[in-house]
């Protein structure tokens, strides 16, 4: 028997003025695991998590959410089917405390936004879940803080609790441990494990202990095309892999 | 079903107990509550100050410039077009005041609902863009309805206008007090929106659109939205322009109504809705001055002013229209 699968990408192309960004790329994500996508600056793997997501718009190929066509939609109605994402380049509401930030997730995945005839006080019924969110990516302490006041590694945990609110069926990471220290890189591991139960999570990585740690699966992209797909271990090993990440001299395994 | 009395029990609960507040906020409250008590006494008695017609004329204005400031203050978007909603709330409540002889508060909101409901067509296409090219579309719309206006004489009056509209309240100082209760529902409405939960979304949108969406907030959707209500809150003002003049003119459509109307928010300032009404009083009070003592040239000096405006508090106008996508 076959797990069913939660995200399927089939034949999924994407030019930029002629430039083949993301080249008839297959991808199968399994129910329930953690799918890791590798590879060199510039593969592709950002444009791919922007088809993936609805925020562009294939030039061909499809793409399917557990087993429903969701080609062409736009990010919010893709959000809204359970798919949650977090940007690589950080993005948050500058003016806005993390407090809010979480509210106002926590309220777009329950509905209520509309309602301009009431006080933005109703956004509080969302406090006693924010504060857990905010606990468990380690803001507890930063709940009135501005966005734009934080560290650069703690907006990236912020991005992780945004993504968490909306408590997605699949959650797409794009780099979630970029610049971080070492000592936050073991604590997103460790969160992203936890978090996984129930889930399935695809993410872009450069890290390999943090690949080799959470990845069931792991694809290897090149230059917009699948290079490779395996498990850790498997991928690793392999030959064009490794002559890949040997030949592109920026990224080796570790 | 017992989820959403869940809801309104966790929301009452809430109204009880309000959560921590961050110190200081009693006396910035307090403060608040002041300035807003100044500005009712300042408006009950405007009318013994100036000229009636000059007070009512403020109201009017003062609507008009909140409505572009939901928009262009919360959404990020300037509106050039506005004269739109105002001018149609205008006609609109002078046909019905005029054929139906409907009182004036009832006649001013079917002109509102009027401006809405073309808000939607206009919104729908208009909130697809933004920066200038929002201002565009809006102001060609805009341009559209003028010159429908303009044509349609067995309607409108074309040139000549819409004469006589009838009203019960022939003194302006007492239509003043009429027409306050109106104004100052306009406002609160613009107040309860800003601070709101689509408020906050419209904030969102605004600093982040893609992280919106991201979040699953439709964000064209909520852009209508704000579009519509704003078009609700010119239709208001213009509305009471109308019954204040007891006569629309085919200035009300014009691009240079849209432009007074910007002028005055980036004057008052912008996202602060205060700055509609402040505005409003300045440019009016000015207006009328000028025109009083003989100078002809007014649009010179309103235009100098906004120039002025523009250049010394570029970021406002200039963020707005060529900072965003
Ligand atoms: N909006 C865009 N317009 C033009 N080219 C783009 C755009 N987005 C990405 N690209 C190009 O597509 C390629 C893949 O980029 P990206 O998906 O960001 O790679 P990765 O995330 O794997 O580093 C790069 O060569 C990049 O310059
Ligand atoms: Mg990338």
């Amino acid at each position: 028997m076959t797990t069913p699968l939660a995200l399927v990408a089939r034949g999924l192309s994407r030019d930029f003025r002629g430039f083949r960004a993301v080249d008839a790329v297959d991808l199968e994500v399994a129910a329930g695991t953690v799918h890791a996508l590798v590879g060199p600056n510039g593969a592709g793997k950002t444009t791919l998590f922007n088809l993936l997501t609805g925020f562009l718009a294939p030039t061909s190929g499809r793409i399917e959410l557990a087993g429903r066509d969701v080609t062409g939609l736009p990010p919010e109605a893709v959000a809204r089917l359970g798919v949650a994402r977090s940007f690589q380049i950080t993005s948050l509401f500058g003016q806005l405390t993390s407090g809010e930030h979480v509210e106002l997730a926590l309220q777009a995945a329950q509905g209520g936004g509309w309602r301009f005839w009431r006080s933005d006080k109703l956004l509080h019924r969302h406090r006693p879940r924010a504060r857990e969110l905010l606990a468990m990516v380690g803001l507890g302490e930063l709940e009135q803080s501005k966005a734009d006041s934080l560290s650069y590694g703690r907006k990236r945990a912020l991005e992780l609790a945004l993504a968490l609110a909306l408590d997605p069926q699949v959650l797409l990471l794009d780099e979630p441990t970029a610049g971080m220290g070492m000592e936050d890189v073991e604590r997103t591991i460790e969160l992203i494990g936890r978090v996984r139960e129930g889930r399935t999570v695809v993410m872009v990585e450069h890290n390999m202990s943090v690949v080799g740690a959470l990845a069931d699966r792991v694809t290897v992209l090149q230059a917009g095309r699948v290079l490779a797909e395996g498990s850790y271990e498997q991928v690793r090993a392999d030959e064009a892999v490794i002559t890949a990440y040997l030949g592109s001299g920026s990224h080796a395994a570790h | 079903m017992t989820e959403s009395s869940a809801l309104v029990a966790q929301e009452m609960a809430e109204a009880e107990r309000p959560g921590p507040e961050p110190r200081g906020s009693a006396l910035r409250r307090n403060a608040r509550w002041l300035l807003l008590a100044a500005a009712v006494v300042f408006a009950l008695w405007l009318p013994f100050g100036l000229y009636p017609a000059v007070a009512v004329e403020i109201l009017c204005w003062a609507l008009f410039a909140v409505a572009i400031d939901l928009l262009l203050g919360y959404v990020g978007l300037m509106s050039f077009g506005h004269a739109a909603f105002w001018g149609t709330s205008a006609y609109a409540t002078g046909l019905v005041a005029i054929h139906w002889g409907l009182p004036f508060p009832l006649a001013v909101l079917c002109g509102a609902l009027t401006a809405t409901v073309l808000a939607v067509p206009i919104g729908y296409l208009a909130v697809k863009r933004t920066g200038i090219y929002f201002a565009m579309v809006t102001l060609a719309f805009a341009q559209m309805i003028y010159v429908v206006a303009n044509k349609w004489s067995s309607l409108t009056g074309g040139e000549n206008g819409l004469q006589s509209v009838p009203r019960a309240i022939t003194d302006n100082f007492y239509f003043y007090y009429a027409a306050l209760p109106i104004v100052f529902g306009g406002l609160f409405l613009a107040w309860r929106i800003v601070h709101s939960p689509f408020g906050r979304v419209l904030v969102a949108i605004r600093d982040n659109p893609s992280r919106a969406r991201a979040l699953g907030y439709a964000v064209h959707r909520y852009k209508l939205m704000a579009f519509m209500l704003s078009a609700f809150l010119a239709g208001l003002g213009g509305g009471l322009f109308a019954m204040g003049h007891r006569f629309v003119s085919l200035e009300t459509l014009h691009w240079t109504t849209s432009g007074k109307a910007v002028i005055i928010v980036v004057l008052g300032g912008i996202g602060t809705l205060w700055g509609g009404p402040l505005g409003a009083a300045a440019i009016v009070r000015l207006e009328d001055w000028l025109s009083f003592s003989g100078f002809e040239q007014i649009g010179l000096v309103t235009g100098g002013i906004f120039v002025l405006t523009v250049l010394l508090f570029r970021r406002g106008v200039w963020g707005t229209l060529f900072k965003r996508r």
